[in-house]
């Protein structure tokens, strides 16, 4: 293996020139044509935003003709168990199909539950801890034999078997027995490995579900890609996700690793059958790349219709694109929130009035355009619930005045509080972000070089972005390392207050690695709050307390938020009824995307 | 010969013992000693216990280093089965590792992108060997004309430039810009053009950087051999100029050029990363960094043993070859 013999500053910035100078020429040359400012285009790109929480050329679209993803990443695991990256779970509607799914519709509608296997949403008894689902008619495998509940019911068994499909969520193993008492399916005694008690299927057709304990969100969890059906004489354990067998309208033809992925009709898919799915092009390809400017350079020379990780465009190919084909971008909300954290066991982050002192010291729109501005970085974030997730008030809640007059910072106001805090004349402590993230690196500097003015010194240290859970995620490491402020990103796994915050917020989810709750979070309030919401059956209910528990938070000054953040997505001038979707974070929905011709 | 031979292959065998042990180490030993737990390495985001202590039982993480090296040992001539939690696995011989983060063993896949990088690696040798020679041995010949130093400025650019300076350059203007070449890989077995359009920029782009080094390297030793007696004495018997420089000069000016090809050629057979980064080609070295991305161990250990066999062989195949050059080494 060699690296090749180069190195230094010089050559860097010589790479960087040529960057610019490889996307100047591709603007001049590339393929997708130019369009006319904010509206439709003269190629046929459906305008700026056109695809933003709305459909696009939805009229356009036909039967026919393949679909080419392009992307610098693969996903963790092709495996319905194993994926946890969302545009795993986004593209894999395209071979899997859960009891429920989210809707195929633009915008918040998008993340609303639909039933998909099932011939109607659950019938909810028990207070809340039995749910009742019946299948359709006409659902097959790919070999045209029918899906069954036990096929349900063992897919679901497999999120069980940690110890070898790991890396998935494990929500519906938490809610369903949450004392660990089954095995999972490869270590079930059972004949039929069917032993997961809370889960019954007395015939073919019907699946029930009994909670120990009654969560409002358990349909939600359901529609998760780890609650896929898998067919036991299919199941190839670990090795899975190297070809799934389909229970969608598409399925596995060849899969590369890192090379190429592509996905043919499944003939035995029928579309009366799945009320969701349009199932438009004939063939879906994946191309990955390793050069991301590469990538974006094909994008726009339209060699691609949609980057499959949908975490928009590199800042170079984003600036060609702003320029010239304005047309193919939609700039959504991705429903993440960018943030940093205050670990309460790294003194004086421990007083509250200290961690105010650094929410009203900061410059935020400085720290905003760190992240790349209003449109590429987003909103600035005024509080911790993502707008895309029930009981988001947006901007209208800020509490620091962080949006409105504080936004460039307020010195007065942050000296004041490290008075209260003890710390008048400021103190010092480190910030700890990842090395692999370079806005966040940015983001560290623009807030460094703000909290100075307040007499904060903030120290940067930079860690390997792929060991978090054992440098940031062991609170006795942050302490012995006093990181101080720690800057992190999270977005929903659904989208409602316990998707996104119980990790983040619940004292039960402090823990000694992979802790995510990296502020310590132990308020016995916010405890409460979660526990009333999974007994609360009713949405307004619900959306309520999730209010409440992001006012907690805030009140509690354990975060600063950065930005709600947006992406700028590319879109192809060949696709049709397109749009954003709450459902997957902002992300194109896949699975209803069209070609406008077949060729 | 055949002693010297001989004595080359038993070094060489033993060296290739000593590198096992040594990445084995590096691998599974130096983490331990500095406490990182490496089963974190072999499982995905968020693995619970179970899956991390599964990962430990599978790869025998608690079994002493010694016994893991003879397991990994023996898994590369005789196979090895992997087994936790009721599934099992098995790598076939040469068993070079399993990712778990892959599913895959690491042998097959990297002997599927091995072609890649071994049509670029002398693709590229081909060309920097026809350009870079010629141009030093122009250069000396026309030493301080306006030839050598143009000669030498491109040269030099070739040297100081990085691949991803010239590698984005060649892209923007022959592929996205003048639209003249295709630049996106296309396998050989489907289309033979496809493929030839694709590597075409990955071949001029290495090779413009290796050209460089071989430019300067062959000036410098041709003007050194210029000004020895026995290239003196050529001219003095009436030999004509041809042929002191092909049969006298040019031989002896091979003899480092053979050694740096040798270990170019060798380091490249674990690809070469920024090359087939910039052109995204599926080669050892696209696998690598990827692997590095992901922390997926295997294979970066495959490929570190690949590249250290690699360049063992080449030292033998140019240990060899200059004891076919000069009979004097045969002696040493």
């Amino acid at each position: 293996m060699t690296t090749q013999r180069t190195s230094g500053r010089r050559k860097q910035a010589m790479a960087a020139a040529a960057v610019v100078a490889a996307l100047l020429t591709t603007a001049a040359c590339g393929g997708g044509g130019t369009d006319n400012g904010n509206g439709g285009a003269k190629n046929g790109a459906a305008g700026f935003d056109a695809a933003n929480n709305k459909v696009a050329q939805a009229d356009q679209a036909k039967k026919g003709g393949t679909l080419k993803f392009a992307s610098s990443q693969d996903a963790d695991s092709w495996d319905t168990t194993r994926g946890y990256y969302g545009f795993m779970w986004n593209f894999s509607r395209y071979y899997s199909r859960q009891l429920v799914t989210n809707k195929t519709e633009p915008g918040s509608a998008g993340a609303e539950v639909t039933p998909d296997l099932a011939s109607g949403l659950a019938k909810v008894s028990d207070d809340g801890k039995t749910y009742t689902y019946t299948l359709r008619d006409g659902i097959t495998w790919e070999d045209g034999k029918p899906i069954t509940s036990k096929d349900v019911k063992y897919g679901i068994e497999r999120v069980w078997a940690q110890d070898v499909l790991s890396g998935g969520p494990t929500y519906l193993k938490e809610v369903l027995d949450p004392k660990g008492e089954y095995k999972g399916p490869y270590k079930d005694k059972s004949k039929d490995k069917l032993g997961l008690k809370a889960v019954e299927t007395p015939d073919d057709k019907t699946i029930v579900f009994h909670l120990p304990k009654a969560n409002s969100d358990f349909e939600e969890m359901l529609a998760l890609t780890s609650a896929s059906p898998v067919r036991q004489d299919k199941d190839t354990k670990s090795k899975y996700g190297l070809h799934p067998f389909s229970s969608g309208p598409y399925k596995f033809e060849s899969y590369n690793p890192g090379k190429d992925l592509t996905l043919v009709r499944n003939t035995e898919w029928k579309q009366e059958s799945d009320p969701v799915r349009k199932a438009y092009p004939d063939k879906i390809t994946v191309k990955f790349f390793t050069n991301a400017n590469e990538l974006d350079a094909r994008l726009i020379a339209g060699d691609y219709d949609l980057d499959l990780a949908q975490t928009g465009l590199s800042p170079q190919g984003r600036t060609t694109a702003l320029k010239e084909h304005k047309g193919n971008l939609d700039n959504p909300v991705s429903g993440y929130i960018r943030y940093a954290t205050f670990a309460q066991n790294v003194k004086p982050l421990d007083n509250i009035h200290c961690r105010k002192a650094l929410i009203l010291g900061a410059d935020h729109v400085s720290l905003q355009n760190a992240r790349g501005g209003p449109i590429a970085g987003g909103d600035i974030g005024t509080n911790m619930l993502p707008p895309s997730v029930p009981g988001s008030e947006g901007q209208k809640y800020d509490p620091y005045e962080i949006a409105g007059a504080n936004k460039k910072g307020n010195v007065a106001k942050a000296k004041e509080e490290l008075k209260a805090c003890g710390k008048p004349e400021g103190f010092k402590t480190t910030v700890a972000v990842r090395n692999n993230k370079p806005v966040e690196v940015a983001t560290a500097e623009s807030l460094q070089a703000s909290l100075k003015k307040i007499g904060v010194n903030l120290e940067i240290e930079q860690y390997d972005g792929s060991q978090y859970a054992s440098v940031v995620g062991s609170p006795s490491n942050v302490e012995k390392k006093g990181y101080g402020v720690i800057i992190m990103g999270w977005g929903p796994d659904f989208p409602s207050v316990q998707g996104y915050g119980l990790p983040l917020w619940h004292s039960d989810y402090i823990l000694e690695s992979a802790n995510n709750n990296f502020a310590l979070i132990d308020d016995k309030d916010i405890d409460g709050l979660f526990d009333r919401y999974v007994k609360t059956l009713d949405d307004a209910g619900k959306t309520e307390i999730a209010k409440e528990i992001n006012h907690k938070v805030m009140e509690g000054g354990y975060y600063l938020p950065f930005v709600f953040e947006k992406f700028i997505n590319w879109r192809s001038n060949r696709l049709a009824n397109v749009y954003t979707t709450d459902g997957y974070s902002g992300q194109y929905d896949f699975v209803n995307v069209g070609l406008k011709s077949t060729k | 010969m055949l002693a010297y031979l001989i004595r080359r292959l038993f070094a060489a065998a033993v060296m290739l013992v000593v590198i096992i042990l040594v990445v084995f180490s590096i691998f599974f030993l130096f983490p331990k000693w500095a406490g990182v737990d490496i089963a974190l390495s072999f499982v995905g985001k968020q693995a619970g216990p179970d899956a991390v202590e599964a990962v430990r039982l599978k790869l025998g993480l608690d079994d002493p280093v010694f016994i893991q090296a003879w397991e990994f040992f023996k898994g590369l001539f005789a196979g090895r089965t992997y087994a936790a939690g009721g599934d099992v696995t098995h790598c076939s011989a040469p068993c070079f590792g399993y990712s778990f983060r892959t599913e895959q063993s690491v042998w097959p896949v990297l002997t599927e992108r091995f072609p890649v990088t071994l049509a670029l690696a002398l693709g590229a040798a081909v060309l920097w060997l026809i350009f870079g020679l010629a141009a030093g041995v122009l250069s000396a010949l026309k030493r301080g004309t306006l030839w050598d130093r143009a000669a030498m400025i491109v040269a030099l650019s070739g040297v100081s430039l990085p691949i991803y300076f010239t590698g984005l350059l060649s892209l923007a203007i022959f592929s996205h810009g003048l639209g003249w070449i295709n630049a996106e890989f296309v396998p050989l077995e489907d289309s033979f053009t496809g493929w030839l359009g694709g590597m075409i920029l990955p071949w001029i782009t290495l090779a413009f950087l290796y050209a460089a080094m071989y430019a300067r390297i062959t000036r410098a030793t041709m003007l050194e051999i210029l000004g020895e007696d026995y290239i003196r004495t050529a001219r003095a018997k009436g030999l004509r100029e041809q042929v002191v420089i092909r049969k006298h000069a040019m031989r002896s000016t091979m003899t480092p050029i053979l050694t740096m090809l040798g270990m170019d050629i060798g380091a490249l057979m674990g690809g070469a990363i920024l090359t087939e980064t910039t052109f995204s080609l599926p080669g050892l070295g696209q696998k690598v960094l990827d692997a590095i991305r992901t922390q997926d161990l295997p294979f970066i250990l495959g490929v570190t043993l690949i590249t250290s066999v690699a360049v063992l062989v080449a030292n033998l195949v140019v240990d060899i070859l200059y004891a076919v050059i000069d009979p004097r080494v045969r002696l040493a």
